[in-house]
């Protein structure tokens, strides 16, 4: 294991570039109110960045990917809304100390699954595992069986209709359609503030750079060299003596549990979750991120999100007819002229140039295998 | 026009602007206002609003795309007739509405964050705006964080009151409970079959419903179904209706689902003029996509009807058609959105401010005489006093008055005895 | 449940929903052939299937319109006229689509997803601007109103006997080209081995273009039925697509039998669900059911044996 093995030198500048852009050219030029949308577009960085994981490289495209966020998402806004619902501000309820919505719904005790969030340790827990049980058992319902492809796709997308409904209908523990509002402290922490948005901001940020790095591991790894050959050749890996099947269920797990994250965060940084983060329609739009910054590349991800809801607020603010149509367009641009999305592009046509201008200097001699597929055209099936 | 004097303004000088502004409905030929006049923008804006000597802005924020869009484009058009028309009648405080327009997209952060950036960046005095209750709830927050003042026009579940939130629909209780009893009385109707969409309005105004049956009209509700929004068959409950033969069908169905089920409905042989069915979520502009001939015959329960017969009314859609085109229609929650701008004029005169404080603690009392329900007026809790009214579907799409409520309804958004 | 009630009423009842069960499944089986004929012969995830769908609801519409100002003497039978048209104006999208965008995507089947999805978005907008963002209401006839009486508590709606006699229609002419014609044998070899039936001469590339029409086609009558009991909205074609899918892919998706069979299943659980519990808990246990038994039985109900 050496260090080139972890990112080579091209990538780590690459996550610098980020890392700079990120924490201190953002901060410096926009005001906290933008700041603060940067911050909500990040949390679905961290959906993208799973999608890469298990779409760009394991070929399991996942239309699900907005169960996973709202799992995460409503844990973390279940242990916000219970803070919220203390005793003296919910004086004017019938059954004080529980969430408003439980009031409405004449619900007179919290239901025994909420207790456990009161406590900040499980909550944070339950992001990561309840999400991640979630994926294995239906990675392992499905991959088992070697279901994969198309079916698992609209699998996926089933199950996200399916808990939709179910979090609407059962409104009197979840918030309905309405979700959870009105969320206030983290441990007595103000999180609604100007300032705390600027914390909330870095730690993302923080967190975001955490799951990269995971991100650029597992790709690194043999794990990752695995999902690869997988993706490409799944009976050869088979023959070859590896369990396909829990390579990945793996991948998806790792990405089950980075789209819970980026809910929680969702949570805490604009203080709210609704059923409407959990559709069908977000768990696609979640895809054309990824699609959009590359497939098979972990910042272009990054990019790819910012670039994609930059443009949705922007476009819907002024040309609201537009946007949409912008939107389908780019879905079957991406698909259709650009399969490497903002990543293939700079791959294919800024860094040749970069690579010249430095080789003049010093000839490249290492060549990667991650250079060779990603820059190798053919996508996942 | 009433020549009581009004306890609330002080000024002669307010009272003849409030006159003016009832009237002006009446009154389509003004001379073309000039902006300036009114008094110093240091004291009437203590607090950093965008007021300025000649103009002050207020936010529309409303789904302008997104699924939402066909039930918000009839708000955004009345808010802006209301706009104009207090402009034409020479602004408030002699200042001219500017409004800066924010598109929520059908997407309750969206709102949220729209609402923010009203209130932040661009320092509105007021923001008319909202239409679902999970697109309040999602605002709500944020102006109370930032001391804003929101009017929402939809007739909605209560269980809420806010300094910050002027509610310009009805709250669940002022529509249902006299529509209830009305039809009790009428039909003699004793037993009742709920069926809603699935969350929490229909849930909410249920829950009261029963309530209302149960223990006030001593009746029975013999079967509550809830169906996911946008679900399209309805054979089903349709046929558990026939089995259990209601005197009367209560309906909070929303949206396409309206479509589906009134057709389905008719196609089932449920004859609307032999079966009572009473509904509180259709207005006219539903009745667009369901088409006349599908819900003639039905009951609704709102507090205003476009075939109302008064001369407010009759100015009013006469306003709303030249602006907006012969054929638009104009449901309940339009006209409760065409009250917001006034109401906050109204209130901005009598309070001689625009700080959001003072319009919030002079609000109660403020009263409306030119609103094309008729007169409203705020009550303490920011509802409105008004009226109920049952309408019955004809095949034009329209409603015809049957029943209305002789005094005004107090709004009660804690209804006691039916939580 | 059923105490207080007499035999002659709980026996009209079960016929009629058995009777609202077989409408359920009619409409299952309409909007599933079209993608059954797509997906499953072509392998191709069409995402647009419910705005094709929707297309022909609004081709429905403008022919109502049409009858109305010029031929009202007519208009008790323009439905037969728009269901034609219906499925031209979609069949013709969809031939254009598929030169356009899916030819050039048949070895990347999830990539036909996004790009799909990309023109469903991109429909929904269109007819937004083109028809209004509010719902349309389609006029029928008045012989299409009102329903049958059986007997004194049994009623049968009209449209829903329409409806399913168009759907035994359609299935039978769907199954007659699939399976008898020269032209749905050519279909089968290209889906059983493409480079084969390249090489006996078969125009694959036409066989595809024509095979995606068709489908479209479908879509579009299946939309035009569906004016008589839903709503015709922009995105009204979007509510539909996850139950196609399912319906599809429970049948086993290369199955015409397999699909009218999931059709059934489907359909008879959820209105029985529906009623003995609420409509959306009835929805939510039929779809776990599907998807469960899509985890122990991932090929569907009726698998194709083919040699991989």
């Amino acid at each position: 294991m050496n260090a080139n093995r972890f990112t080579n030198r091209s990538e780590l500048i690459g996550i610098l570039v980020l890392a700079a852009f990120l924490v201190v050219i953002l901060p410096l030029c926009l005001d906290v109110f933008r700041l603060n949308l940067v911050a909500k577009y990040l949390t679905y960085a961290f959906v993208a960045l799973g999608l890469v994981i298990c779409w760009g490289y394991g070929g399991i495209l996942s239309l699900g990917q907005g169960v996973f966020f709202g799992l995460g998402g409503y844990c973390m806004a279940m242990f916000l809304k219970l803070e919220a619902s203390s005793v003296e501000n919910t004086k004017i309820q019938s059954t004080p100390g529980i969430p408003d919505f439980m009031d409405w719904n004449q619900i007179t005790a919290l239901p025994f699954f909420w207790k456990p969030f009161h406590s900040l340790t499980f909550t944070i827990a339950a992001v990561i595992l309840v999400p991640g049980i979630f994926a294995l058992i239906i990675g392992a319902a499905m991959f088992k069986r070697r279901v994969g492809g198309t079916y698992f796709a609209i699998i996926t997308q089933a199950v996200a209709a399916i808990l939709t409904i179910l979090i609407v209908g059962q409104q009197g523990y979840t918030g309905g359609i309405n979700g959870m509002t009105d969320l206030r402290t983290l441990k007595g922490w103000d999180i609604r503030p100007d300032h705390a948005k600027i914390v909330l901001y870095f730690f993302e940020v923080g967190c975001l750079f955490i799951c990269i790095f995971i991100a650029q591991f597992i790709r690194h790894s043999k794990l990752g060299r695995i999902l690869v050959a997988m993706r490409d050749q799944e009976d050869r890996v088979r023959f070859s003596g590896y369990s396909v099947a829990n390579f990945k269920i793996f991948a998806f797990c790792v990405a089950a549990i980075l789209s819970a994250i980026g809910g929680a965060m969702f949570a805490l940084q604009v203080g709210f979750m609704s059923p409407s983060f959990v559709g069908i329609v977000p768990s696609i739009e979640m895809v054309i991120y990824t699609a959009v910054g590359g497939r098979l590349s972990i910042l272009g991800a990054v990019y790819g999100t910012l670039l994609v809801n930059f443009a949705k607020t922007s476009l819907s603010e002024s040309f609201p007819e537009l946007w949409l149509f912008g939107l389908g367009g780019l879905f079957i641009a991406v698909v259709l002229a650009f399969p490497n999305g903002l990543a293939g592009i700079w791959q294919d046509h800024v860094q040749p140039r970069i690579d010249r201008l430095i080789s003049s200097r010093k000839p490249k001699a290492e060549s990667a295998w991650t250079d060779n597929s990603v820059a190798d055209g053919a996508p996942a099936e | 026009m009433s020549d009581e004097p009004n306890k609330g303004l002080q000024s002669p000088l307010r009272r003849k602007l409030l006159m003016g502004a009832a009237a002006l409905p009446f009154v389509s030929i003004l001379p073309r206002p000039s902006f300036g006049a009114g008094p110093a923008t240091a004291t009437v804006n203590t607090t950093g609003l965008a007021v300025t000597d000649t103009e002050v802005t207020v936010g529309i924020l409303h789904s302008a795309t997104g699924t939402m869009a066909i039930s918000e484009t009839g708000s955004i058009q009345a808010e802006k007739l209301a706009i104009e028309q207090i402009n034409a009648a020479g602004g408030v405080l002699g200042r001219k509405i500017k409004f800066i327009q924010e598109d929520g997209a059908s997407d309750w952060p969206t709102f949220a964050e729209k609402a923010k950036k009203l209130l932040v960046n661009d320092k509105v005095a007021a923001i008319m705006g909202c239409w679902t209750s999970a697109s309040r709830k999602a605002v709500l927050p944020v102006v109370e964080q930032y001391n804003g003042m929101l009017y929402y026009p939809t007739f909605y579940e209560g269980l809420e009151q806010s300094k910050n939130v002027i509610y310009t629909g009805q709250e669940a209780t002022q529509q249902i409970l006299a529509g209830l009893n009305w039809i009790a009385k009428e039909k003699g109707a004793k037993s009742f079959f709920f069926i809603g969409s699935d969350y929490i309005w229909p849930r909410t105004s249920n829950k009261i419903a029963r309530k209302h049956v149960e223990n006030v009209l001593k009746g029975k509700v013999v079967g509550e179904e809830y169906y996911a929004l946008g679900s399209t068959q309805f054979n089903s409950v349709i046929n558990k209706i026939k089995l259990t033969k209601p005197d009367v069908i209560f309906t909070d169905v929303v949206g396409g689902s309206n479509v589906a089920f009134y057709k389905q409905l008719k196609a089932a042989g449920v004859d609307l003029s032999k079966q009572a069915l009473l509904t509180i979520s259709v207005t006219e502009d539903e009745i667009d996509g369901i088409g006349g001939e599908n819900i003639a015959g039905a009951y609704a329960c709102m507090k205003y009807f476009q075939s109302l017969d008064n001369a407010n009314n009759k100015a009013f859609v006469a306003a709303f058609k030249k602006m907006w085109g012969e054929k638009t229609v104009i449901g309940d929650v339009t006209q409760a959105a065409y009250l917001g701008p006034w109401l906050w004029k109204l209130t901005v005169e009598k309070a001689g401010s625009f700080d959001v404080d003072k319009i919030a603690a002079a609000s109660p009392g403020i009263e409306f005489k030119g609103a094309p329900e008729a007169y409203v007026r705020i009550h303490e809790n920011h509802h409105l006093w008004s009226k109920t009214r049952v309408g019955k579907a004809k095949l034009d799409g329209q409603f015809e008055l049957i029943f209305e409520t002789s005094d005004l309804v107090e709004p009660d958004p804690f209804p006691k005895g039916y939580q | 449940m059923f105490g207080e009630y007499s035999i002659g009423d709980l026996g009209s009842i079960f016929v009629m929903q058995g009777f609202a069960g077989l409408i359920l499944f009619s409409v299952y089986v309409l909007m599933a052939l079209g993608l059954a004929i797509i997906f499953g012969q072509m392998g191709v995830i069409n995402m647009a299937h419910g705005e094709f769908m929707i297309l022909g609801a609004y081709v429905t519409w403008m022919t109502s319109n049409l009858f109305q100002s010029y031929l009202p003497s007519l208009f008790s039978g323009y439905f037969f006229l728009a269901m034609m048209l219906a499925f031209l104006a979609s069949g013709a999208l969809g031939m254009l689509v598929e030169w356009v965008l899916i030819r050039h995507l048949y070895k990347r089947p999830l990539d036909t997803l996004l790009a799909t999805w990309g023109l469903s978005l991109m429909l929904q907008q269109a007819y937004r601007s083109v028809f209004g963002a509010r719902e349309v209401g389609v006029e029928l006839p008045q012989w299409m109103l009102g329903s049958l009486k059986v007997t004194d508590s049994i009623e049968v709606p009209i449209n829903g006997v329409f409806v399913m006699a168009l759907t035994v229609l359609i299935t039978c002419a769907v199954a007659y080209v699939m399976y008898k014609s020269r032209w749905g044998r050519q279909v089968r070899a290209v889906v059983q081995n493409r480079i084969m039936a390249g090489a006996v001469g078969i125009n694959t590339a036409k066989v595809d273009r024509y095979t995606y029409a068709l489908g479209c086609g479908i879509a579009g009558v299946a939309g035009s039925a569906f004016t008589m009991i839903g709503s015709t909205g922009p995105t009204s074609g979007q509510l539909y697509i996850v139950d196609t899918f399912l319906v599809v892919v429970f049948g086993g998706a290369a199955s015409l039998l397999g699909t009218i069979a999931s059709a059934f299943s489907i359909s008879q659980t959820q209105s029985t669900l529906e009623f003995f519990m609420s409509g959306s808990m009835a929805k939510v246990l039929t779809l776990l059911a599907v998807v469960g038994i899509l985890m122990l039985r991932p090929q569907g109900l009726f698998a194709l044996k083919v040699r991989k």
